[in-house]
């Protein structure tokens, strides 16, 4: 059987960004499956600008950013597979793919990398009632069909949901000549970021309405569903891995490792995003970990397992944490811990307990559910705290 | 002129066709929509009951066990998934114990095979996540579970296969009758043209009564009674086992939990008897009714799992039996109407039957083919297939490796296969239908746009001509940018 120390399962944002920070760290033997016919994932449907500010310190558009990253991945000389699909991924790390040239093959890894990004939740999943009639599509999937096929759906567009895609997908349907009547959401705030609300919505004077109660007709000859992301995990499921609730994610350490040695997860797999920069930020950690566990020794493995590891607690106002879990020994210097807040605060406060004893506190002018959230857990204030069971990150009103 | 038109394209029509098939008679198929299996026969529960429950000594009754009987040997040869997994009415009360020993009973009049009353501890050790409510069940070991799409159209297939002449987008507007002697015979005007035949098979569905009452005097009446599902994630397929029914009583006629024969968990229907015979639509009201009811038999539903909901409607007549048979007064004319539930559990019955009064009715010599092919053999599920055979047909066919519905892990070799096989599929409900690509978990989202392009490229048609079903439901307008010089 042929084999790989990591198999990296997706060649989006996530799955370039950890092949080659594994690269980087030292380790020879990786290999990225990618589904489709070229690597960049959903980026090179992304065709506006706005990504990379934080990477690289300019604004780039979808395919842009990811073609930095697969110019590094070639220069790296990183393996990939093309038009292969992955079938199952077994406890042994034995990972089972299917594609025209080679069929059915099974390939094994030390390490494998979860970066299978995530899927739009479709209308079913609502149960929104009526007819099943053409023109209702998730925004990503007309995103495709503008972007990458040139086609429109429709003139008249309805959006149900207020997520970034279907708040981008407002702005390019306009673009393209059609009209996009108003973009709906059913909570009392918008589940994207605030730019897109401005540069997409308000710059073209269409309507968002949120939850309001109240019944109304528009017809239309599209509906862009734009209501929340899965997690792919389906192949995560074969492996057994703890599954957490709220994200639909893989539970993960600092390392970024799930509840399985030697399995990682990194970017919508493991969370859903609102910018790509923190995807490769994240993916990169996870890249870099997988690399870290392949070299280093079984036994310094095991000594290293055996250590108390330190619970994030998700407190009032969080609903959860990436990781949910740090190893105050194999930490590094500072760890960011992402989140989201269950809704929209004003001038409140993020603060972080250490078992009983507030360590940080800081205050924010606005915290809103489609905004992700971070703080930095030091290395060495964790080490000043002899014993530390339990960090809290909650919310002050 | 044509021996035998069949007026319907749906399970029934099909399977009668198909039976036919096997004389040395010219067959045509009349379908109004652009696809087979485009009304009742695909929405619905998927069972093929045991027949305990249509009264004894009626046309229903009588078919249904024989239908459930044929069904084993008739999937084989057509190569689609049945799978006895047995049923189970649940009672819920000790009151209701009179009924369950009352189907019993019935069913015993009707010969199922293997009915019995079993108690609760058996009940839960055949199904651990029953209600705690249960106290006992009726169990049907012969009831099963099928997939209604490729019943209808492996029964198309093997029809053309045969000779059968399909004519689709082809809608009866009028029949007349041409009467001389004994010999009659049917001017069909249609509009995609006239058809002549001898004998008129209305297999119409909803719209039987309208078909039928172009001939006759006497006039039937079709209710649409809609039933309304909701679909769960195939990761639930292992929840229930059995198809679990209630005891009909105070909560009406009660609502089903089955697997279905693919893996998914499904719940419904309502029913509700409806005026408009295109109203398939899904409401909130139903929904919350079935889960509701749904809960009754299982211990808790999973709503986050839902992944679609639907409706199809039956033909339901008030006579509450299947009309079956020569018309009075349209010698030559067979009505094969009100199929409602147990309709598809009695398909190859119905065939048979129908082929049956053929022969009887005499107007034409049934003489046997030679050469009849009752064969058909499926579209290969890649991911099923064992290693061997896989990979030596993605070694033949590099199309079969290439996976295109990541949800269902459907090919790129299937969807064509799909569209090249006899009555090919020319739209995307097509394809879901004939490979199951699009019906999983992320509902086409991902496979839209790749499957249209196959279906351009194998048809040698735009991608603006490509629709999701029949009538007008093209899945884009046009170009990037057209649009805005169309409004301009």
């Amino acid at each position: 059987m042929e084999s790989f120390d990591i198999i990296i399962i997706g060649g989006g944002p996530a799955g370039l960004a950890a092949a080659v920070a594994a690269k980087e760290e030292g380790c020879n033997s990786i290999l990225i499956i990618e589904r489709d016919k070229e690597l960049g994932g959903i980026l090179n449907q992304c065709i506006h600008n706005g990504f990379g500010l934080h990477t690289f310190r300019e604004e780039l558009t979808g395919p842009e950013y990811a073609e930095r990253y697969i110019e590094r991945v070639k220069e790296l000389n990183i393996e990939y597979k093309l038009n292969t699909m992955v079938i199952d991924i077994n406890s042994k790390k034995q990972v089972t793919a299917m594609n025209k040239t080679e069929g059915h093959f099974t390939i094994q890894a030390k390490a494998i990398v979860l970066a299978m990004g995530c899927r739009e939740r479709a209308r079913g999943a609502l149960g929104i009632p009526g007819y099943r009639p053409a023109g209702i599509y998730s925004a990503g999937t007309a995103q495709r069909l503008v972007n990458i096929e040139g086609l429109m759906p429709g003139k008249e567009v309805v959006i149900l949901g207020s997520g970034d895609i279907g708040l981008i997908m407002a702005r390019r349907m306009t673009l393209e000549g059609a009209t996009v009547k108003l973009v709906a959401e059913l909570m009392p705030y918008s589940g994207g970021l605030k730019r897109n609300i401005v540069q997409c919505l308000d710059d073209y004077q269409i309507p968002l309405r949120l939850s309001q109660g109240t019944e109304e007709y528009f017809s239309c000859d599209t509906l862009l569903l734009s209501v929340g992301l899965i997690p792919e995990n389906e192949l995560s499921q074969g492996l057994g891995i703890n599954i957490e609730k709220i994200t639909s994610g893989p539970i993960v350490n600092d390392q970024l490792e799930t509840s399985e040695e030697g399995i990682f997860a990194c970017g919508n797999v493991l969370h859903v995003h609102d910018l790509v920069d923190f995807v490769s930020e994240e993916a990169s950690l996870a890249g870099r970990n997988a690399a870290r566990y392949v070299i280093v020794s079984a036994e310094m493995r095991e000594s290293l397992a055996k250590i108390n590891l330190i619970e994030l607690i998700s407190g009032k106002g969080v609903r959860y944490t990436v990781p949910k879990y740090i190893n105050p020994i194999k930490m590094d210097e500072v760890v960011t811990v992402r989140f989201r807040v269950d809704k929209v605060y004003r001038e409140g406060s993020i603060r972080v307990t250490f078992d009983n004893n507030e360590v940080w506190k800081r205050r924010k002018k606005i915290m809103a559910p489609g905004e992700m959230e971070e703080v930095k857990i030091k290395r060495q204030d964790v080490m000043s705290e002899s014993k530390l069971q339990n960090i809290t990150i909650e919310i002050i009103e | 002129m044509y021996d035998v038109i069949v007026i319907g394209a749906g399970v029934i029509g099909c399977s009668i066709a198909r039976e036919l098939s096997r004389y040395q008679i010219k067959i045509a198929v009349l379908e109004k929509c652009s696809d087979i299996c485009e009304g009742t026969s695909k929405a619905n529960s998927g069972i093929v009951h045991a027949g305990y429950d249509a009264k004894a000594g009626s046309i229903k009754s009588k078919l249904n066990v024989e239908g459930n009987r044929m069904m084993e040997s008739l999937s084989k040869d057509l190569d689609i998934p049945f799978h006895r997994n047995g049923s189970l009415v649940l009672s819920f009360r000790e009151e209701e114990r009179e009924i369950l020993e009352d189907l019993l009973q019935n069913g015993l009049k009707n010969k199922v095979p293997d009915i019995r009353i079993i108690k609760k501890e058996e009940v839960q050790h055949l199904e651990p996540n029953i209600s705690e409510d249960v106290v006992a069940a009726l169990y049907a070991p012969t009831g099963g579970i099928i997939c209604p799409f490729t019943l209808n159209i492996a029964l198309a297939e093997n029809a053309c296969t045969n000779g059968v002449e399909f004519f689709l987008e082809t809608e009866v507007v009028n029949i007349e009758k041409q009467q001389r002697n004994r010999s009659s015979n049917y001017q069909i005007q249609t509009s995609n043209g006239r058809f002549d035949s001898r004998i008129v098979i209305n297999a119409a569905g909803v719209y039987a009564d309208n078909i039928h009452n172009m001939v006759s005097e006497n006039k039937i009446k079709i209710i649409a009674r809609k039933g309304e599902y909701c679909l769960f994630d195939k990761n639930l397929g292992s929840y229930i086992k059995h198809t679990l029914f209630q005891t009909p009583g105070k909560f009406g006629k009660g609502i089903l939990v089955t697997p279905t024969v693919h893996g998914n968990l499904m719940i419904g229907p309502t029913a509700t008897d409806v005026e408009n015979k295109e109203l398939t639509t899904t409401t909130q009201s139903a929904m919350e009714e079935i889960i509701a009811k749904a809960e009754r038999s299982v211990k808790h539903i999973p709503k986050r799992q839902i992944i679609t909901s639907f409706s199809g409607l039956r033909a339901h007549t008030e006579g509450n039996d299947f009309i079956i048979g020569e018309v009075v007064d349209a010698p030559g004319f067979i009505d094969v109407a009100g199929i409602e539930s147990p309709g598809l559990s009695c398909t190859p019955a119905i065939g048979k039957f129908v082929a049956e009064l053929v022969t009887d009715i005499d107007i034409i010599p049934l003489v046997k083919k030679i050469d009849f092919i009752s064969t058909r053999k499926g579209i290969p599920h890649i991911i099923e297939l064992p290693k061997e055979e896989r990979d030596k047909l993605i070694k033949e066919t590099p199309a079969y490796g290439n996976v295109v519905c990541r949800c269902e892990t459907i090919t790129e070799g299937e969807i064509i296969d799909a569209i090249q096989r006899p009555i090919g599929a020319k739209t995307l409900d097509g394809i879901k239908r004939r490979t199951r690509s699009g019906s999983g978990r992320c509902q086409a989202g991902f496979c839209t746009p790749k499957i249209m392009e196959i279906l351009a490229r194998e048809l040698q048609i735009n991608l603006e001509d490509i629709s999701k079903s029949s009538g007008e439901s093209n899945l884009i307008i046009g170009k990037n940018k057209e649009i805005g010089w169309m409004n301009k």
